[in-house]
């Protein structure tokens, strides 16, 4: 009641700076709310299994790497990374890079992505035996949930044969929500000459546990037809 | 519903037979109600539109009347600064020309002196030379006496004659050729004299044209001021063609500024990094944007320092001085910013031909030699820095386009209010109309009854045994259903004469005077 009589009391001059008070909080606020604004970046992680029979796909690997250089942008991140006998580990890591806002400091740090893919690729000489294709995707999943981008993708370079070492225990949910994940250049193996099912359950089988965990699956066998994937931001 | 349908009869067909008839009988005793309440609905709608029609029409006077002293009070400044620029004109010409007058005067003066005293000197006439050839001839015929001292005498006074003829000659010949040079000294002074004139008719006849113009001016206003129609239509047709045009001209130079906008978007983003937003937007291009608002910005106040447009009536007021240091830093802010533009268009080259270097060696190709890369390197400096200042020119056809504008927004108003005017009277002369239609097919329905009334009418007339009295039946009868309809029963049957009599839709006939 004492409230209400206190409103009343009120000179229109003081409702008036009340209301311009007010209406001035509102627009801060707004202003505040739309500085920040939600990320519009990008962040892509390319794995390159390097066992057995895939270990001779290489410069495909270098082609989706240079691609994905060309068409990120400055703000965008990238991790470049391989597949071997245990791939949940930072050595796993070839180059990393969270691209400067600027495009000269940008363009700068994708010649030095491709400068550490190119001298990996050119010291490589035994392949792995094993392929731990789920760490793989585990060490990329990380790195894109760190990288808060808009858009998160992973560019899987491999055969899908996943080949784990007995101690390895990778029974774990892949928890890819947000994520797509492009499988590229998944390449026949000469037993699949023999029986070709297999090569269609090995896709749908990875087809599954990646939808299944919450990703988005794509494939994408020709690498000319990447661009339309990558389109798709 | 099916129940309902064979309540009478298990017969589908007899069933709707009863109800039809049921119907019909219904509704034949209803009529008069019926009636009146599908006319009385019509004329409501119709009234009720009719005025909103009506208002809306005072709406619109007021709006034309609204629109029409605008325009005027508008043609009547255009007009005021027109006469008030002549007048500025004559006194410049007065003030420039005129103000040399004196000294004309005194050239003109000082030719003609000279012209006069040169024509004095040539109308002194030397001596003319005497008979001197009667002399020599009379000497000559003097008969000779053959004495040799006549002889000799008359030989030397001959020769002494003749000789003295010579010089006055010579003297004679020299005389005139001195006159012909005072006569040939006066040539430039008439050609200084006629230029002179020439020049002062120029001066004449341009202050006449001027005057004429002013004359045209002054008739426009004053037709401006006695509200002709004939000004006020030539006022809307130029303000469309001006909004139409300064609309063009605005829609190339946002195309120019689009430009500009791509020329500076990428090196701001180099120069204030792309990673922020604000609302949606990346804060580098809301900065290359900003960058060219300001660059109109001062094109604006420029223009109206210089006393171009008259955006800002503030500025128009403000003291000549001050209003020149406006002009003078609107300038040099917008050259710096076009400084600024340009050497962003370089960097964006830079920045292109880095991208491209990138680009391929990723495609893994050799870099290719860029010859002649400097000629779009420069081409785009120099569009960063001329743009920004045809850019600065907006505010002319800007000011144009705001101030038809109100005469556009106007008129459309007007055309709107018309329109809705229009389509309020169609619906409600269509609901009147369409409540004369619905009587008519109520009627149609209930024709069985209305016919054996008919009869039932004419056989009482018959028994009554006159035309007359059949027809004073049917009066009454047609008082007595209309008492029953109460008072606006009347009202309708004067509305009805007064449509009759303006030849509109004849009121429907009660059943017996069908």
């Amino acid at each position: 009641m004492s409230a209400n009589h206190s409103t009343k009391r009120l000179t229109p001059a003081a409702r008036r700076r009340r209301v311009t008070g007010l209406m001035a909080a509102v627009a801060i606020a707004f202003f505040l709310a739309s500085c920040g604004g939600a990320p519009n970046n990008r962040a892509a992680v390319v794995l390159i299994d390097i066992s057995g029979e895939y270990a001779h796909e290489m410069e495909k690997a270098r082609r989706v790497t240079s691609y994905l250089l060309g068409s990120l942008e400055p703000g965008d991140s990238i991790a470049v990374a391989f597949i071997d006998n245990t791939s949940y580990t930072e050595r796993n890591f070839i180059a990393r890079a969270d691209f400067d806002h600027r495009p000269s400091v940008a363009n700068d740090q994708k010649r030095q992505v491709k400068a550490k893919l190119d001298a990996f690729l050119k010291d490589f000489d035994v392949p792995s035996y094993h392929s731990d294709l789920t760490g793989g995707i585990l060490l990329a999943r990380d790195y894109l949930e760190s990288a808060e981008a808009k858009t998160r993708q992973i560019f899987l370079l491999s055969d899908l044969d996943e080949d784990l070492k007995p101690e390895l225990d990778r029974d774990v949910p892949l928890t890819l929500g947000g994520i797509e994940v492009v499988a590229v250049n998944v390449i026949r193996r000469d037993s699949d000459n023999v029986d070709p099912k297999g090569y269609r359950k090995r896709i749908a089988g990875w087809q599954e546990r990646v939808q299944t965990n919450g990703g988005h699956w794509q494939m994408v066998n020709q690498i000319e037809r990447l661009e339309r994937v990558v389109a798709l931001r | 519903m099916w129940d309902i349908l064979t309540i009478w009869s298990e017969s589908a067909a007899l069933s709707l037979a009863i109800w039809i008839v049921l119907a019909m009988v219904v509704l034949y005793f209803g009529r008069p109600h019926a009636h009146q309440l599908l006319r009385s609905t019509g004329r409501a709608i119709d009234h009720a539109l009719r005025l909103a029609a009506a208002s809306l029409r005072q709406l619109e006077k007021r709006v034309s009347a609204r629109n029409r002293d605008v325009l005027l009070a508008q043609g009547r400044e255009a007009t005021e600064h027109a006469i008030e620029r002549e007048f500025t004109r004559v006194k410049a010409v007065v003030d420039r020309e005129l103000a040399h007058y004196p000294d004309l005067h005194r050239r003109l003066e000082d030719t003609l002196e000279k012209v006069e005293s040169d024509y004095q000197n040539a109308t002194h006439n030397p001596p003319l030379p005497p008979e001197w050839s009667e002399v020599a001839s009379t000497i000559s015929a003097l008969p000779s006496s053959g004495d040799p001292a006549v002889t000799k005498i008359l030989n030397e006074i001959k020769s002494a004659v003749e000789n003295a003829r010579k010089e006055t000659l010579k003297t004679y010949q020299k005389n005139t050729q001195e006159r012909h040079k005072i006569l040939g000294g006066m040539a430039p002074h008439w050609r200084s004299l006629k230029q002179n004139m020439e020049k002062v008719q120029q001066k004449i006849s341009g202050l006449d044209g001027r005057a004429a113009k002013i004359d045209r001016h002054m008739a426009d206003y004053e037709a401006m001021r006695n509200q002709d129609d004939k000004a006020v239509h030539q006022l809307t047709a130029s303000s469309l063609t001006q909004f139409f045009i300064a609309a063009l001209v605005l829609a190339v130079s946002a195309f120019g500024g689009l430009v500009n906008f791509h020329l500076i978007a990428l090196p701001m983003s180099e120069m204030v990094g792309g990673g922020a937003y604000f609302a949606g937007m990346p804060v580098s291009e809301i900065a290359a944007l900003v960058i060219i608002m300001v660059e109109i910005s001062m094109g604006i106040f420029f223009l109206e320092a210089l006393g171009i447009t008259s955006l800002f009536p503030m500025i128009g007021r403000m003291d000549d001085r001050l209003r020149k240091r406006m002009g003078i830093a609107a300038l040099v802010i917008l050259v710096l910013f076009a400084s600024i533009e340009a050497s962003l268009a370089y960097l964006r080259d830079l920045l292109i031909m880095d991208q491209q270097a990138l680009t391929q060696s990723l495609a893994g190709a050799a870099i290719a030699d860029q010859q002649f890369r400097w000629i779009p390197s420069i081409a785009q400096m120099m569009l960063g820095f001329i743009l920004p200042f045809a850019l600065a020119f907006v505010g002319i056809p800007l000011e144009s386009f705001v101030q038809s504008l109100r005469t556009v927004l106007g008129l459309l108003f007007l055309g709107l209010l018309r329109a809705a005017r229009v389509v309020l009277r169609m619906v409600g002369v269509t609901a009147n109309h369409l409540s004369k239609m619905l009587i008519s097919v109520y009627d149609l329905f209930v024709m069985l009854p209305l016919g054996i009334e008919r009869m039932v009418t004419g056989a009482q007339a018959r028994s009554a045994g006159g035309k007359q009295l059949s027809e004073s039946a049917d009066d009454t009868d047609t008082d007595t259903r209309e008492h029953g309809a109460g008072s606006s029963t009347r009202s309708r049957s004067r509305r009805g004469r007064r449509e009759e009599a303006a030849g509109g839709a004849q009121p429907e006939p009660t059943p017996t005077e069908a």
